[in-house]
């Protein structure tokens, strides 16, 4: 699957790239993680608030750093 | 009994911990009196006793408030979002749209780091800057960490002050931004891009989705900030009977009327969280600085961020933010002026 996280740089999102990974890392699952900074590219998936958690293109979560256990249940959706 | 058994546990558990709190918050003080006067066995009105006294009744004190009113926020705060405020405030008239921005400025789930695809947003429903302004005056302006210190440290009617010029501050500049037409200042891509609307579906939580909402704020915020009002309180209670009472009053007191403007111009620069700048606040006030200025020095420091201006920066010019950064001063300069010379307190 294609993971993309959409954040400006603040530490909110920094935390959620980590997390991400470390859920991917942890639990062996078959994804390529892409941290798009660029704000022009954010606002193509509409979102008001970052950081944003994006799934095969997917808005899964925004504006929250989620906990590693909400992570593992939107990845094992797909 | 099969009622019982589907509660989810997590949901019972505020309506056990509420009664708790309470006793807790009601015993805190004979408690605090009972652990100095008895078991330490203090000799009562020494300077280093009663310092002692304020920061061991203090600390939990505040820190019990302030998971109380988070937790609460936090449900609150579940019921609104940045699609919702936004669905709000389109084809709202000037001053209405102030208003109401304001307002849900204070409700709506928010952090600075997230102004600029905020701003866009708002932008592309059509919602006037100004609007957007008195939105993004608000938001990080009357925050709950300020009321709950403001509330515990020196009464409801200071913590009201604090919240009603915080809202005026925000519907008047933001009115005022947007009667300026400061559009040419915005940054020319702003207007050129589409993004499409936005599909801002609505997911029905539950409501124990909300109470763990309410349980992650603590979590998130609490956790940041407390520190900050343990160091804060322990500078406060160490002022408490070493420093003289009136060391700041020929400084930020009321005699002096360009103290306002100047905390006001020390303040802007200066960037801190809430949980850090009221402790201070209270000891200045209790050395002899006027309420005004206090407030003054503190909506500055809260109110105007240097980092939220550089965030800003890519969607606007930076005349636009220095005339922002200008009337944000000038209205706190007033804030301050009007509680040192017609309030009450």
């Amino acid at each position: 699957m294609e993971i993309k996280i959409l954040g400006t740089g603040c530490a909110k999102c920094k935390s959620m790239e980590r997390l991400t990974r470390e859920v991917v890392e942890k639990n062996g699952i078959q994804a390529t993680i892409n941290k798009v900074e660029d704000i022009t590219e954010i606002m193509k998936y509409h979102i008001m608030a970052t950081p944003a958690l994006v799934v095969n293109e997917k808005v899964e979560i925004k504006g929250l750093v989620p906990s590693e256990a909400e992570i593992l249940q939107v990845l094992s959706k797909y | 009994m099969r009622l019982l058994v589907n509660v989810n546990k997590k949901s019972v558990i505020p309506l056990v911990l509420l009664p708790v709190w309470f006793l807790i918050y009601n015993f805190l003080k004979p408690v605090t009196d009972w652990f100095i006067d008895d078991a330490l066995g203090m000799t009562v009105g020494n300077h280093f006793t009663e310092a002692l006294r304020f920061f061991v009744f203090e600390v939990p004190k505040v820190l019990l408030l302030l998971t109380l009113i988070i937790f609460l926020v936090g449900i609150v705060r579940s019921y609104f979002s940045p699609e919702k405020t936004r669905k709000a405030l389109e084809g709202k008239s000037l001053f209405t749209g102030n208003v109401l921005a304001s307002m849900l400025g204070i409700v709506t789930p928010f952090c600075s780091c997230s102004a600029i695809p905020l701003f866009l947003g708002f932008v592309e429903a059509g919602i006037p800057i100004g609007v957007t302004f008195s939105f993004l005056i608000a938001s990080p302006m009357i925050n709950e960490v300020a009321i709950v210190l403001l509330f515990s440290m020196f009464g409801w009617k200071t913590a009201a002050i604090y919240v009603v010029s915080g809202l005026v501050i925000a519907i008047i500049a933001g009115w005022v931004i947007g009667k300026l037409n400061l559009r040419h200042w915005v940054q020319d891509w702003v207007y050129q891009s589409q993004f499409g609307n936005s599909d801002s579906e609505s997911e029905k939580l539950k409501f124990k989705d909300r109470i763990q909402y309410g349980y992650n704020a603590v979590k998130e915020i609490v956790g940041k900030v407390w520190i900050y009002v343990v160091i804060g309180i322990a500078v406060g209670a160490g002022a408490h009977g070493y420093v003289p009472e009136d060391f700041m009053a020929s400084l930020m007191g009321k005699s002096a009327w360009y103290s306002v403007p100047l905390s006001v111009i020390i303040g802007v620069p200066l960037y801190s969280n809430a949980a850090g700048i009221i402790p201070i606040v209270s000891v200045l006030i209790e050395k002899g600085a006027s309420l005004g200025t206090a407030l003054a020095f503190m909506m500055a420091v809260i109110g105007l961020s240097l980092p939220e201006m550089i965030i800003l920066k890519k969607v606007l010019k930076i005349q636009f933010i220095l005339t922002f950064a200008g009337i944000m001063a000038v209205g706190i300069v007033l804030v301050g002026f009007i509680f040192n010379y017609l309030v009450f307190l």
